[in-house]
C-alpha cells in the first residue's frame, strides 16, 4: 500500500462543504449509468411508452368520442406523455429503490453526508431527464403524424408534467416500501399503474366512463395530472378546475411523501 | 485528555431484546479503540449508535463533542464510516463507485489517492460485482477514508481478507493512526485488536466486562500450566501448591489444571519436582495469559453470573 497524504490539518476550517446539489448530482450520475447498463430497465423506460402510442392510437380512434369534445388527438396525446411518465419514472424507480435497498447500498449511503430525502431525489433524476425527453418527443411526434393542433394552455401541460413527475417518484418510494424483493418489484407497480389507467383516464377519457365510476375515479391520485394535461391541449379547463386539480396533486403527492416518511425501509428485512 | 468520542450509560433496546444495556467509554485523540466481544455482545448496535445512524433508548452519546444523530451535519463530514456489510451497485466499475461517493462526501481525497490507500489501483475498471469479498471490503475502507476523516468507525474491517490482506490493512491504520486519526473498530479477531489497540473493551450481552490497555486486560487473568499425570501418581505428591505460587487448581481424569500469577516460579518449582521424581508430564503446556484468554474466561464468567 502506498503512504497516505497528510491528514487535514484540525486547526483550519476544513474543506470547502460539498452540498446537497453536488450530492444528488453524483448519485444521478451512478445511477444514470446504472440505467444505461440495464436492458430490462431501459427497455421499460425507452421503449414501451413509444409502442404504447401506437398501440393506444387503435384503440382510441374505435371510441365514440362524439358528445366529450375530444378528438383523437386530444386523447391520445395527454395519455401518450402519461405512459411516459409512468414508464420513465414510476416502474423504473420501483425497481430502482428496491434493488438499492435489497443490496445494501442505501443502508451503506445514510453513513456519509448525503440526507434521506437527497438519495431517493438523487436516484430519480436519471428517470427524470428520461421522462421530459420522451414527453417531448413524444409530444412533438404525435403532433405530427396526427396533425394535430399546438395546445391551448401549454403552461397546463407543463404544470400537469411537473406535477405528476413529483407524485410519480414519490409514489414509486411508497410503492418501493411495500416491496420485498427486486421479483417482486416487477408486479407491486401493477395496481396502482392500473388504477390509474383506467380511472384516471389515460386510455379512456373519463368523460366516456358511467357517471357514477367518473365520480369517484375523479378523486384518484393521477386524475388531476391528466385533467392538466388534457386541459392544456383543449384549453378548457377553467381557472376553478385548475386550482382544484393543483390542490389535489398537491395533496395526494404530500400524502405519499409522509408514507414514505412513516415507512420506507433503507435496509433490507431480516 | 481531549476527548473524541464519549458515551454514558448508552443503552439500545429492540422491540424484544436489548442490545445494549448501559454503557460508558471514552476515546482520547489519536486514540486506537476495540471493542471485542462474542457474537451478539452489542459492538455493532454501539458502533451505529456512534455513527448517528440510530437513536439511543437511554443515556447520551457524543462525537466530537457533539450528538452525532441530531447533529448529523457537523459531525457526518468529519467520520469515516465502515459498516460490518455495506452495499455497492454491482454493476458500477471500482473507478464510479468511487467518484459517486467523492460526489457526496466534503474535501475528498482524489478516487486514484483513495484507491492507492486500498491496493485497489490496479482494479478500477473493475466492475463491483465481479470482485472478491476481500477487495469488496477494501473498497469499502476506501470509501470510509475518502473524505480524510478525524475519526474513522470500522465494523470488522478484516473479516474476509487473506493475510497478506488483513496484515496490509493492519499497517494502513496503523500509518491513519500515526497521523492522528482517532479508530474505533470492532473485531473476531483477538489478535487484530492485540496488534492494534491502544486500549480495548470486551462486550458481553450488551455490558462491558472490562476496559482496559491491553497489557491490563491480560495481566488481570491469570498463567496457566497444564499436564497430564501418570496414572500411579496423584496430585497430593506434588510439593504444596500455595508456596508455589498456584491460585487455583484443578484435576479432571488426570488433566491437571494450574492457575498462577507467577508463572516462572511455579513452572520451575514444578518441573524440578517432576525432575528429582522422575515423572514424566505429558501433554504439558505452558501459558502466559492471554486477550484470548481473558475474553473467554469473562464470556464464561458473565454466563455463570446470569445463570446463578
Amino acid at each position: 500500500m502506498t503512504t497516505t497524504a497528510p491528514a487535514r490539518p484540525m486547526t483550519t476550517a476544513g474543506p470547502v462543504r460539498r452540498g446537497p446539489a453536488s450530492r444528488m448530482a453524483a448519485l444521478g450520475r451512478a445511477e444514470l449509468t446504472l440505467l444505461l447498463r440495464s436492458r430490462a430497465a431501459l427497455f421499460t423506460a425507452v421503449v414501451l411508452p413509444g409502442v404504447m402510442a401506437v398501440s393506444m392510437r387503435g384503440l382510441v380512434k374505435s371510441l365514440d368520442l362524439g358528445g366529450t369534445g375530444l378528438s383523437i388527438a386530444t386523447v391520445l396525446l395527454p395519455g401518450t406523455l402519461a405512459m411516459a411518465l409512468f414508464f420513465s419514472i414510476y416502474t423504473n424507480l420501483v425497481g430502482v429503490y428496491v434493488t438499492r435497498r435489497e443490496s445494501l447500498v442505501l443502508k451503506r449511503l445514510r453513513t456519509g453526508e448525503v440526507r434521506d430525502w437527497e438519495i431517493l431525489a438523487g436516484g430519480a433524476l436519471p428517470a427524470v431527464v428520461l421522462a421530459v425527453v420522451q414527453c417531448v418527443l413524444l409530444a412533438v411526434g404525435l403532433t405530427v403524424v396526427l396533425d394535430a393542433p399546438a395546445p391551448d394552455a401549454p403552461h397546463l401541460v407543463v404544470v400537469g408534467l411537473l406535477l405528476g413527475m413529483a407524485l410519480l417518484v414519490v409514489g414509486a418510494a411508497l410503492t418501493a416500501a411495500f416491496t420485498r424483493t427486486a421479483e417482486s418489484a416487477q408486479l407491486t407497480f401493477l395496481p396502482f399503474m392500473m388504477a390509474s389507467m383506467a380511472g384516471s383516464g389515460l386510455f379512456l377519457p373519463r368523460e366516456v366512463l358511467p357517471d357514477a365510476v367518473a365520480g369517484i375515479s375523479a378523486w384518484l391520485p393521477f386524475s388531476p395530472v391528466m385533467d392538466l394535461l388534457r386541459g392544456g391541449w383543449t384549453g378548457d379547463l377553467g381557472g376553478m378546475d385548475q386550482g382544484r386539480a393543483l390542490l389535489m396533486a398537491l395533496a395526494w403527492t404530500a400524502v405519499a411523501a409522509l408514507g414514505v416518511r412513516k415507512w420506507f425501509r433503507w435496509s433490507p428485512r431480516h | 485528555m481531549n476527548t473524541v468520542i464519549e458515551t454514558v450509560g448508552l443503552k439500545r433496546s429492540y422491540q424484544d431484546f436489548d442490545a445494549v444495556r448501559g454503557i460508558d467509554f471514552t476515546v482520547a485523540r489519536g486514540e486506537l479503540f476495540a471493542l471485542l466481544g462474542t457474537n451478539g455482545a452489542g459492538k455493532t448496535s454501539t458502533l451505529e449508535l456512534l455513527e448517528g445512524q440510530a437513536v439511543p433508548s437511554g443515556g447520551t452519546v457524543k462525537v466530537l463533542g457533539r450528538d452525532p444523530f441530531r447533529d448529523r451535519a457537523a459531525v457526518r463530514h468529519r467520520i469515516g464510516v465502515m459498516l460490518q456489510e455495506g452495499g455497492f451497485p454491482p454493476e458500477l466499475t471500482v473507478l464510479e463507485t468511487v467518484r459517486m461517493w467523492a460526489g457526496c462526501t466534503s474535501g475528498a481525497r482524489p478516487a486514484d489517492e483513495a484507491l492507492a490507500l486500498t491496493d485497489l489501483s490496479g482494479r478500477s475498471k473493475v466492475r463491483v460485482k465481479q470482485l472478491s469479498g476481500g477487495e469488496r471490503r477494501r473498497l469499502d475502507l476506501a470509501l470510509a477514508l475518502l473524505g480524510r476523516p478525524e475519526v474513522l468507525f470500522l465494523d470488522e474491517p478484516t473479516t474476509g481478507l487473506d493475510a497478506q490482506s488483513r496484515r496490509d490493512t493492519w499497517d494502513l491504520i496503523r500509518e491513519l493512526k500515526a497521523q492522528g486519526t482517532t479508530v474505533l473498530l470492532t473485531t473476531h479477531y483477538l489478535e487484530e485488536a492485540e496488534q492494534l489497540a491502544d486500549r480495548l473493551a470486551i462486550m458481553h450481552k450488551g455490558l462491558i466486562a472490562t476496559t482496559g490497555r491491553v497489557e491490563d486486560v491480560v495481566s488481570e487473568r491469570p498463567s496457566r500450566i497444564s499436564f497430564q499425570l501418570p496414572q500411579d501418581r496423584f496430585l497430593g505428591e506434588l510439593p504444596p501448591l500455595a508456596p508455589m505460587g498456584v491460585t487455583r487448581h484443578s484435576n479432571e481424569g488426570g488433566t491437571v489444571l494450574l492457575e498462577t500469577r507467577d508463572l516462572q516460579r511455579t513452572a520451575t518449582e514444578l518441573l524440578t519436582w517432576a525432575h528429582h521424581t522422575g515423572v514424566a508430564l505429558h501433554a504439558l503446556d505452558v501459558r502466559s495469559a492471554s486477550l484470548e484468554e481473558a475474553f473467554m474466561e469473562i464470556a464464561k464468567g458473565l454466563d455463570e453470573e446470569e445463570t446463578r
